[in-house]
């Protein structure tokens, strides 16, 4: 049976997108997905506005550092240094609540998906929260942009340059962390370079670093300007020219491809498919909207193996329902609990490789959370689990803390029971199914939410439904057919 | 048979009679232990870098005292072991052990190239990769994909906890996390789960669903079977009413009953004292004495003692100076207690860190941490550490 438009357009807004939105519930059986895919296109189009959530105090407090710093090299007083974690804690929270509400609402669904692809790619661990928002921006800024630009501005961020130590990379003290890290993770590909290449890049990247204010820096006098030979080509190279030349390897056309492949198609990569795309990526010169276009406009996208193939990561997992179903969370400290204990926690990946994904995301304890969520969210359960410690994060005080203060800006990383909360608005949800007969909502209420065929039998559902209105049966078998195995797939 | 109301509510609320019933008669049937000799490994991970030197403390070492003029534990106030080497006073237990014969201390412990960031560390020690590799499974989890294929509970590895640790996750098997067994996945919607699973017909396909549904069942059938087990020979011991000591509780019961587990993985923290460092040493280490107290007694009455390997382990030590805070910042290389009636080579392993050879202010690593593993992994619970760690590591003599 040929697939539905609808299924299709389903399959496409999970995978280039968040998920459907409650509002295009509508449209979904009107538009091809060609439609709908220029659609995203065009909503994705505008530069995206700088996201600044750091704190004024904050702010005041690094521009006095600098001054002072600069008339005399003074150390910051404890209580300060304190205070600046704190606020730094606070704004990094502010930040992953503020780009997952973005997530959830904004319109440019592929610009955020697409950055959201790149934020686990260019994964970084960095506790401060103006060069965490300088990254963040560099990344959606370039997101759907050329590759080549948005290597370079990763790699000029202060986030990554600290995070990867390459402010410790000196001439005659090299340290090789950055430069192993771009060839293995960020371009070439585990196998695809030598040790020697790694040592000579790193030279070339001596001198690179940031500012407080988490500005590039070129510190020339700690740059060694001495030949290199990185992958067979010898020249007097910098930072640059050695990026330059990762980008003329197709490897990293290859690399970077199959990840996106692996990403926004299947874990299973079709090597045909994925070369195609290589070819014409590097091509392109790394245009990546092209490459996206490429793929979802292609009609193998679509191919029945590729559909409902995937387990939604934490992240998505919790922005998909709350796309379909609008929430006022009052208590979104709950939402930072749950991507921790789910395992996937924005800008705290697991380490400069990103997160796994895949089968990675599921274990006992975490599936049977996610099938929980649903019940959680109508408050038909309460929280009572207990994450494990972040000491980056606590510095060892989750027991100890004097003030309330230090005590807020923890919020999601100390454990307590707790209700989420949220206060879901069903009405466009519910009328959406307003002329389905009542025999075939389950039908229709599944064929929305999942992307496989569900193994889940009606009456089964039928069983742990409210019947006694439609709506609270919408609503209660909507829930349960969230919590189930099925949903986890997209 | 009797069946105490009050227990009968609980198994209600965790199954549906008719999936409990036949195992559960057989829980109050079967009333012998494993036989002698099957081998169990504790893991007690002591989160946020422990302050080695304050735990085994060189009492009559000058640099010592001299890097530490506040933190420093006094030789009068230390336990001692030896002339040179004291306990952390609240470790009065761990002393016990030690002149029993059944305390081995690893001191040095490390890998090259450490790493100061709590999760990266921790990273690495979990996985057990070199500080330049990112493994996406862990030690433990290895040792179950090496050890039970086609095994149909992962309750091979058990975590005390409400989150499984990376150390526990293998590529194709999981270890599964139990805080408390009498309420596993407590929610409102189990009934639902279970008519899910029972409602769902192919588990034995490839796709990522069948995955899923394979691992629902998997847990709901582990979930039984702890529990079940858990009530088989529960512990009558006095424990201390702590976390640590709940956990000890709930892992010696399970050692009694006849489950098949054989790595318990458990946490206590945190460690990472940057200031106030010796209120929090303190409290943590009552927790710990006390609950590894009462465990041992335990195991020694039930006689399993000689099957038990406890070993502690933290992402990292912390410095060998004292930071202007009342505490320690981040350090490298740190020591292990071996806890065991089974022990080959009993009380200090090996010297204590040289303080005079510093790296930077920091302790030389001078054991792989690898090395243990792979001692433990081969000569304790007899599996191939080689396939398991990717590497060979030589192994070392206390077991």
């Amino acid at each position: 049976m040929p697939l539905t438009n609808q299924a299709k357009n389903q399959h496409l807004l999970w995978r280039a997108g968040f998920g459907p939105v409650v509002e295009e519930l509508v449209d979904l059986s009107k538009f091809s997905p060609n439609q709908f895919y220029k659609g995203l296109v065009k909503a994705s189009d505008k530069k995206p506005e700088y996201i600044d959530v750091a704190d004024d105090y904050l702010k005041g407090l690094m521009l006095g550092i600098e001054e002072v710093g600069r008339q005399q090299k003074k150390e910051m007083p404890a209580e300060d240094k304190k205070m600046v974690r704190q606020k730094n804690r606070e704004g990094v929270r502010s930040l992953n609540m503020y780009w997952m509400h973005e997530m959830v609402n904004s319109s440019a669904q592929l610009r955020e998906k697409m950055s959201f692809f790149w934020h686990g790619h260019f994964a970084c661990r960095n506790l401060n929260v103006f060069y965490q928002q300088g990254l963040l921006d560099a990344i959606r800024t370039n997101a759907l942009g050329n590759f080549g630009d948005l290597l370079k501005a990763v790699s000029k961020s202060a986030a990554m340059l600290n995070f990867l130590n390459n402010q410790q990379n000196r001439k005659d003290h090299p340290n090789e962390n950055f430069a192993r890290e771009v060839m293995e993770l960020f371009t070439l590909g585990r196998g695809n370079y030598t040790e020697h290449d790694v040592k000579e890049a790193a030279r070339a990247f001596t001198g690179w670093g940031s500012n407080l204010k988490g500005e590039f820096m070129f510190r020339r006098f700690q740059h060694d300007d001495g030949s290199k030979t990185i992958l067979s080509k010898t020249g007097n190279f910098d930072g640059d020219e050695v990026l330059d030349i990762l980008l003329e390897q197709k490897q990293t056309a290859r690399f970077i491809s199959q990840k996106i492949y692996k990403f926004f198609v299947n874990e299973t990569i079709d090597t045909e498919k994925s070369e195609w795309l290589a070819d014409r990526f590097y091509k392109s010169n790394y245009d990546i909207s092209g490459l996206m276009e490429d793929i979802f406009t292609s009609d193998w996208f679509y191919d029945e193996k590729n559909i409902g193939a995937k387990i939604k990561s934490p992240v998505e997992l919790l922005v998909g329902i709350q796309r379909m179903l609008p929430m006022k969370l009052e208590n979104e400290e709950a939402l930072m609990l749950l991507q921790r204990v789910l395992g996937q926690m924005l800008f705290y990946p697991p380490n400069v490789a990103g997160w796994p994904g895949g089968k990675t995301w599921i274990d006992s304890s975490t599936l049977m959370m996610r099938m929980r969520i649903p019940l959680l969210i109508n408050d038909a359960d309460e929280m009572n689990v207990k994450p494990k410690d972040d000491d980056d994060q606590t510095m060892g005080r989750q027991n100890t803390m004097e003030n309330k203060e230090e005590r807020k800006s923890l919020k999601g990383f100390i454990p307590r029971r707790q209700m989420i909360n949220a206060n879901i608005d069903w009405s466009l949800y519910v009328k959406n199914f307003e002329n389905t007969e009542k025999e075939k909502l389950v039908d229709s209420i599944s064929k929305i939410l999942l992307q496989t065929k569900s193994g889940v039998d009606n009456d089964l559902i039928k069983q742990y439904t409210d019947a006694s209105g439609r709506e609270s049966f919408i609503k209660t078998a909507t829930l349960q057919i969230m919590s189930t195995p099925e949903y986890q797939l997209c | 048979m009797l069946i105490k109301r009050k227990e009968f509510i609980q198994i209600g609320s965790l199954a549906t009679a008719s999936m409990m019933l036949p195992k559960f008669l057989k829980a109050f049937e079967g009333q012998a232990m494993v036989p002698v000799g099957n081998k169990v490994v504790v893991i007690l991970q002591l989160s946020g870098g422990n302050d080695g030197l304050n735990t085994v403390i060189p009492i009559r070492n000058d640099i010592y005292y001299r890097s530490r003029p506040r933190l420093g534990i006094e030789k009068t106030k230390a336990l001692s072991l030896t002339d040179e080497v004291g306990l952390h006073p609240a470790l009065t237990g761990f002393k016990e052990l030690y002149d029993d014969g059944s305390l081995g201390i690893m001191n040095s412990v490390g890998y090259p190239n450490p790493d100061r960031s709590h999760f990266r560390s921790m990273d690495i020690w979990q996985t057990a990769s070199q500080s330049t590799e990112y493994f996406t499974t862990g030690w433990v989890g290895r040792y179950l994909d090496a050890q039970c294929s086609g095994c149909d509970k992962p309750t091979q590895a058990i975590e005390i906890d409400d989150v499984l640790s990376l150390a526990m996750k293998g590529q194709n098997i999981n270890g599964i996390a139990v805080k408390d067994p009498r309420r596993l996945y407590g929610t409102a919607n189990e009934k639902f789960f279970r008519d899910v699973l029972k409602n769902h017909k192919n588990e034995s396909g490839e796709k990522p669903v069948d995955y899923l549904y394979k691992t629902m069942a998997q847990t709901l059938s582990s979930a039984d079977y702890i529990f079940q087990q858990s009530k088989l020979h529960p512990s009558s011991a006095e424990y201390p009413k702590t976390d640590l000591g709940n956990s000890m509780k709930t892992i010696a019961s399970l050692i009694f009953s006849d489950i098949n587990t054989k790595v318990y993985y458990v946490s206590l923290g945190s460690f990472d004292t940057h200031v106030n460092q010796e209120m929090q040493q303190q409290r943590l280490f009552t927790e710990m004495n006390e609950a590894v107290k009462a465990f041992v007694k335990d195991l020694k009455s039930n006689n399993r003692f000689n099957d038990v390997m406890l070993f502690t382990f933290s992402e990292f030590g912390r410095r060998v100076s004292q930071n202007a805070s009342g505490g320690t910042d981040h350090g490298t290389a740190n020591n292990m207690f071996l806890i065991s009636g089974g022990l080959k080579q009993k009380g200090l392993i090996n010297s204590l860190p040289d303080l005079n050879d510093l790296d930077e202010g920091d302790l030389k690593y001078k054991v792989d941490f690898k090395n243990v593993y792979a001692t433990v992994l081969n000569k304790w619970l007899n599996a191939d550490d080689k396939m398991i760690l990717t590497n060979k590591y030589d192994h070392l003599n206390f077991i």
